[in-house]
């Protein structure tokens, strides 16, 4: 399996690489990590004529975290935004999520804005930007714009980019004070896209659940986000642990959302199935996340 | 239309190589055809077998998944480039011997660099690291518990030597 011939541009600034981008149009594709664009040259299911490679690009690889967001540039590693303790702090979902991202290899070249850009449906970083309600900076040589997740995902490997765009970053805002967030997902092995993965956030305030939401992979076309207050709200929280908050329910209420696609690796119903069992787990550790840990008695060990 | 070529340096187990391809030749190819060091092995080409896996500059990747351009400039360990220069097997060849941790050897090389490296980052992996950190590489004849077995001896190995 070899890839078929391509012209390669290797830009060193954003400028020059905006001018490539704008020169060679809809003949053009932009190479970041390479680990899902090179495994579909080697199978040859494209043939783009020319490949505008980013990486020497100066400046894109950067991890920005302030108070409200963390902001990921364009040649950021999967593995750079994943051990990124300022990130963390901000957002923790990041962390969460990338640990489910293929395996340590591959983030290390992977990039978290290619996987958005690529927009397939079963990516951990989509539900990430959409429950987060993030948004992505698209860059031209005729300038940029911001859109939002629900704006940026089109369709299954389809996002709304256009000839001569590139995603320069992807803000990832943090949630509100009193959130916990988590994701977990079902695959055949450690480290293969999920056959249906949740992300979770769960907000208490005043000793009460007032919000949950939850963003859906591999059930849909484009990540899924399901509010899941009603299910839930009012579950009471004490030291440390939710209480009266019916997860059931919410994920009985997420199911009826949901309208999932057979394909090789699982049947429309099992799909179904997890999405039930997979939001009540991920609701229920969203909320333990949020509870405050510190009026827990403290038992020292050792 | 006649393809396009590029000239190529790469810093191959410290040594420079430099040399022209076509621009569409990945890091593994280059490796072996144009660098001429065969230890590095081409499983799937698309990322899932592991058995590609190099350094570059320190960190495991896949050399499939890879242009030998985009590497251009950089530091790459292969297999080969794991023993001492005076032939001295790393810990992880060590530990391979002795937890019999190949059978055919195809999917060794990859094992090898993957785990060296993690072995930099963590020199205590817990048998549930050890697991991850094999997480990603294919071996269809050994089975993973001596090669499980081999990381954890390797890390002792290490920790040993100092
Ligand atoms: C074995 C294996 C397992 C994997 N498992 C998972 C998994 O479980 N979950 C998961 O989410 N991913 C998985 N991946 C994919 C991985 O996360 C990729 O890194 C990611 O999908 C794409 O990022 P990239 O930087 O490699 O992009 P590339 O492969 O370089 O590009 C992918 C696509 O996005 C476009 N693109 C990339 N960056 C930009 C940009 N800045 N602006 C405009 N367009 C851009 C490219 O033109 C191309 O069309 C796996 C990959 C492999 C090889
Ligand atoms: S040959 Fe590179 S991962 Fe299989
Ligand atoms: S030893 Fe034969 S594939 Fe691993």
């Amino acid at each position: 399996m070899k890839p078929p011939a391509f012209t390669y541009h290797a830009p060193e600034s954003l400028d020059e690489a905006l001018g490539v981008l704008a020169e060679v149009g809809e003949d053009g594709k932009v190479l970041a990590g390479g680990q899902s664009l090179v495994p579909i040259l080697n199978m040859r299911l494209a043939a783009p004529a020319h490949l505008v490679d980013i990486n020497r690009v100066a400046g894109l690889s950067t991890v920005d975290t302030n108070d409200t967001s963390v902001t990921v540039g364009a040649t950021a590693r999967h593995t750079d935004v994943e051990l990124d303790d300022a990130a963390y702090g901000v957002q923790p979902l990041l962390r969460q999520a990338l640990r489910l991202v293929a395996h340590p290899v591959i983030r290390n070249r992977g990039t978290t804005v290619g996987s958005l850009a690529h927009a397939d449906p079963a990516g951990e970083m989509t539900a990430v930007l959409a429950l987060t309600r993030g948004s992505v900076r698209i860059t031209s040589g005729s300038g940029s714009r911001n859109v939002d997740a629900t704006d940026f995902f089109v369709g299954p490997l389809e996002c709304c980019l256009r000839a001569g765009e590139m995603v320069e970053s992807a803000t990832f805002p943090a949630f509100p004070a009193g959130t916990g967030s988590a994701f977990i997902e079902v695959a055949r092995r450690h480290g293969d896209y999920a056959l249906c993965g949740v992300a979770a956030a769960v907000t208490v305030l005043d000793g009460a659940v007032s919000a949950a939401r939850a963003a859906y992979i591999s059930v849909g076309p484009t990540p899924l986000l399901v509010d899941l207050t009603d299910a839930v709200a009012g579950g009471a929280v004490s030291g440390g642990a939710v209480s009266g908050a019916d997860w059931a329910a919410a994920g009985r209420l997420a199911q009826s959302q949901v309208s999932p696609e057979a394909d090789i690796h699982s049947t429309a119903s099992y799909r179904r199935h997890l999405v039930g069992v997979l939001t009540a787990r991920a609701l229920a550790e969203a909320a333990a996340a949020a509870a405050p840990t510190h009026s827990l008695p403290l038992r020292r060990s050792g | 239309m006649s393809e396009q070529h590029r000239s190529v340096t790469l810093t191959v187990n410290g040594r420079t190589h430099q040399f022209d391809v076509p621009v569409r030749r990945l890091l593994s190819d280059a490796i072996r055809h144009d660098v001429g060091l065969t230890g590095t092995h081409v499983g799937c080409e698309h990322g899932v077998c592991g058995a590609c896996t190099v350094l570059m500059d320190g960190r495991p990747v896949r050399s499939c998944l890879l242009f030998a351009v985009s590497a251009d400039g950089a530091a790459i360990t292969t297999v080969e480039g794991l023993a001492a220069a005076d032939g001295t097997r790393h810990p992880v060849q060590q530990a391979f011997t002795e937890c019999h941790a190949l059978q055919c050897g195809f999917c060794t090389p990859g094992f090898l660099t993957t785990i060296a490296a993690a072995l930099e980052d963590n020199s205590h992996p817990s048998e549930e690291q050890a697991e991850e950190i094999i997480s990603g590489n294919l071996c269809r004849c050994t089975g993973y518990q001596n090669i499980k077995a081999a990381v954890l001896r390797a890390a002792e190995l290490k920790r040993a030597a100092g």
